[in-house]
């Protein structure tokens, strides 16, 4: 039993993947925090990375939105509000489908910018190329699975993969027995989501984090300005201010430096 | 009043000879390293010109610097934080490397292994960047060097703005000047403003604006949000770099590598005191060409008592105000008004000041070919067009800039009387607005330019920061990760490791 593939993919490998990407993003974020970038190859070459990124980014960020939303509401929820599980099937293969169509072309776009431009080509790394591959082919895959899905539309299967995300996360360690007899297409999208959640860490993928997490930080910033102190006893917040100058700043408005 | 302290530097133009040793050292310091070769911190441009990165003034490409919106709000050029955010996978407005120019290098090995053939063997141009060959270069970084190339092209200056530029195309009536630029470590710096991840911040004990490499993510919106396009992408890191104002120097009393090694002795560095209360304000008038008023209106009196009283109340040291006091910054800026900020119109109160410079008139004057006006030549009559420095300088207004040239040539005029003819004139210092005593001044900061009168730069007040005692068996300067570089050459994560290289035993 411990040699079943089936196992090792919906029983174990989720475990390994959350480890590494959970341990491993900390590890990084905290011992070599100059690598976390996005690696931005638009100042050696503007041609097609505009359409090619915004196509990919709205794209995926769609898709990967719609795969947390869709996997981990609890069924419950579903039942609660009276959602019919045909209907949220439907929304996830029209909403999923264009978005993956978008997030596959741009990803095109972006592998053959980067393969055919000696600029962008001579500046990749092994892991560069190969996140890029492997997510153009689980989007390749993702979008065949539609194909599927399209010939059981009431929502029974797409039950059954909530059903084992979420008993992932409930640490329900019999849960990999619920999908062994799917199709293997869904195994194989299945097994490279996993595979490309163990490579998260250690590739470009981390800036996702920092995409996420920068609106909020720059959308609550107040004012645009920032200024640093290396003071190691703060300032006074604002000096009391001598009476010549007091009227003077009356009319003196927050200013943006802080 | 929040008093603040600012290194500030000014640029005297009417010295510079264009020898670029301010960029080599800087660069020889700063960026000789993968992924900036393209990045000059400091760079000399000839004007009229397009400059470096090409274009670089035409802010309606870029959208470098702020605009006041029609509600009076003062924002970003590039837009507001959302519309930044929403540029964030492709930056509309961002200069591609052929904007700066391909990093080449030469096949210089070939010169001396090149076989034996019939050619003089030659060194040709490869990409820094893929290390192929290039056939030809197109740009550089100084490609308008002295007025190289065509006129047509090179009058796409923006400074052109509201002139009859044909006629200085013509053989006679061409002008040039030199524009050494960097950093201009702005009172209201737009690229801070611009970063999502909130990386570039001000210094507040000495105003230096600076990149924290662990925090940049490379969004980049800062290089289209710099108006001076003074920040640069690192594509081989993949951070956003800029110039440092050399601040190991600073902190240590030196100057910066760029003014430490100006042979013309153009530069000037000093603390400026500052109303950090009325920086919005400044940048946000209604009329651009009262910025340059605005600005001056920001800095603070180092000799006021009460400013002096507040500044110690804000932590500012007392020999920082003792600095401000004798700071060349505030003579040549507010007393004299000599110099001027650069592009006030993008909003960013900049805080590197340029004086402008004199055209060869002198001679021409006195020969008669120039009209004079009360003994001295009358500057709308020198070579390169006041319009055209005020475009520069104060946002198109010609008084000030005026003001300043009939300054200089008072100076000249003065000083001259005074050793050649023996004779104080107080009247020419009379009709410029200043006395003798001032003039004299000038001309011992502006004119002879001794190096601690050049340099006033305080040092660093290390106690404010850190504990002595903590250091106290510390590891020294370590390229990050704390004392441990490791044995193993690579990093999991992709970044070159550089561990140190240890003696090793010999056999």
């Amino acid at each position: 039993m411990f040699l079943d593939i089936d196992y090792f993919i919906f029983g174990i490998m989720p475990y390994i993947a959350l480890t590494v990407l959970i341990v491993g993003s900390i590890a990084r974020y905290e011992r070599d925090p100059f690598t976390w970038k996005s690696s931005s190859s638009q100042l050696l070459r503007r041609r097609q990375l505009f359409w090619g990124s915004v196509l990919f980014h709205v794209g995926i960020i769609t898709v990967f939105g719609g795969h947390l939303i869709g996997l981990f509401t609890p069924v419950w929820i579903l039942d609660a509000l009276g959602i019919p599980y045909a209907l949220k099937q439907w929304m996830a293969v029209l909403l999923g489908g264009t978005a993956g169509i978008a997030a596959l072309i741009g990803a095109t776009l972006l592998i053959h910018r980067r393969v055919t431009d000696p600029r962008i080509w001579q500046t990749t790394s092994f892991a560069d190329i190969g996140i890029l591959v492997l997510i153009w082919l689980q989007l390749f895959i993702g979008l065949g699975t539609i194909f599927l899905t399209l010939q059981h539309m009431d929502g029974a299967e797409m039950v059954r993969f909530m059903t084992w995300s979420q008993s992932v996360i409930l640490l329900n360690l019999n849960a990999w027995a619920m999908v062994v007899d799917v199709h293997w297409l869904y195994k194989a999208h299945i097994f490279l989501g996993l595979l490309i959640t163990i490579l998260f860490p250690f590739t470009r993928l981390v800036h996702m984090v920092s995409g996420f997490t920068a609106p909020f930080r720059y959308l609550l910033r107040p004012g645009y300005q920032i200024v640093r102190s290396r003071r190691q006893k703060a300032l006074p917040k604002h000096t009391v201010q001598p009476k010549a100058q007091a009227h003077a700043n009356a009319a003196a408005k927050p200013q943006p430096a802080e | 009043m929040r008093v603040r302290a600012q290194i500030g530097m000014v640029l005297n133009l009417d010295k510079c000879i264009g020898c670029h040793t301010c960029s080599v050292t800087c660069k020889n310091v700063w960026t000789s390293r993968d992924g900036v070769e393209y990045a000059w911190f400091n760079n000399v441009e000839t004007k009229p010109g397009t400059g470096y990165p090409t274009d670089w003034e035409n802010q309606d490409r870029w959208k470098g610097g702020w605009e006041r919106t029609k509600a009076g709000k003062l924002q970003p050029k590039q837009g507001s934080k959302w519309r930044i955010l929403s540029n964030i996978f492709a930056n509309p407005s961002m200069p591609e490397i052929d904007d700066y120019y391909e990093p080449f290098d030469f096949d210089y090995d070939h010169l001396k292994s090149a076989p034996e053939m019939e050619a003089f063997p030659t060194a040709r141009p490869r990409s820094k960047i893929t290390g192929e060959r290039i056939q030809k270069i197109e740009k550089g970084p100084n490609w308008e060097e002295i007025l190289g190339g065509e006129f047509s092209k090179r009058s796409a200056d923006y400074n052109f703005d509201g002139i009859q530029k044909e006629i200085y195309g013509e053989y006679e009536n061409t002008f040039m000047m030199y524009l050494p630029r960097l950093c201009e470590h702005c009172l209201n710096p737009a690229c801070a403003s611009s970063c999502p991840s909130g990386a570039i911040y001000k210094r507040e004990e000495d105003g230096i604006v600076l990149i924290d490499q662990e925090k940049c993510r490379g969004w980049r919106m800062c290089v289209s949000g710099c108006p001076y396009k003074k920040i640069y992408y690192n594509w081989s890191s993949g951070k956003s770099e800029k110039c440092t104002l050399c601040y190991p120097r600073i902190e240590s009393g030196n100057p910066t590598v760029c003014s430490e090694t100006c042979v013309g002795r153009i530069r000037y560095l000093g603390v400026m005191l500052y109303d950090a209360d009325r920086i919005e304000d400044a940048a946000n008038m209604e009329s651009e060409q009262d910025l340059y008023d605005a600005q001056l209106g920001v800095f603070l009196d180092p000799s006021d008592p009460v400013v002096i009283e507040t500044a110690r109340a804000d932590g500012i040291p007392e020999d920082w105000i003792t600095a401000a006091q004798a700071s060349p910054i505030w003579k040549m800026a507010m007393e004299w008004k000599v110099a001027f900020p650069l592009h006030p119109e993008y909003r960013t109160l900049p805080m590197v000041w340029y004086i402008p410079p004199l055209s060869p008139i002198q001679n021409a004057a006195e020969a008669g070919a120039i009209g004079t006006r009360e003994g001295m030549p009358d500057v709308k009559n020198l070579r390169i067009p006041v319009r055209y420095l005020a475009n520069m300088l104060t946002a198109g207004d010609e008084a000030p800039v005026v003001t300043a040239l009939e300054r200089m040539l008072a100076m000249r005029s003065y000083m001259r009387s005074k050793t050649i003819e023996g004779v104080i004139d107080e009247g020419i210092a009379a009709r410029v607005g200043l006395s003798g005593r001032v003039i004299e001044d000038m001309y011992k900061i502006m004119a002879l330019a001794d190096y601690e009168d050049r340099f006033v730069i305080p040092t660093t007040h290390r106690e404010q920061v850190e504990e002595a005692y903590d250091l106290r068996g510390g590891c020294g300067f370590t390229d990050s990760n704390g004392c441990s570089t490791g044995i193993s050459t690579g990093s999991l994560f992709g970044g070159a490791k550089k561990p140190l290289k240890m003696p090793t035993e010999v056999q």
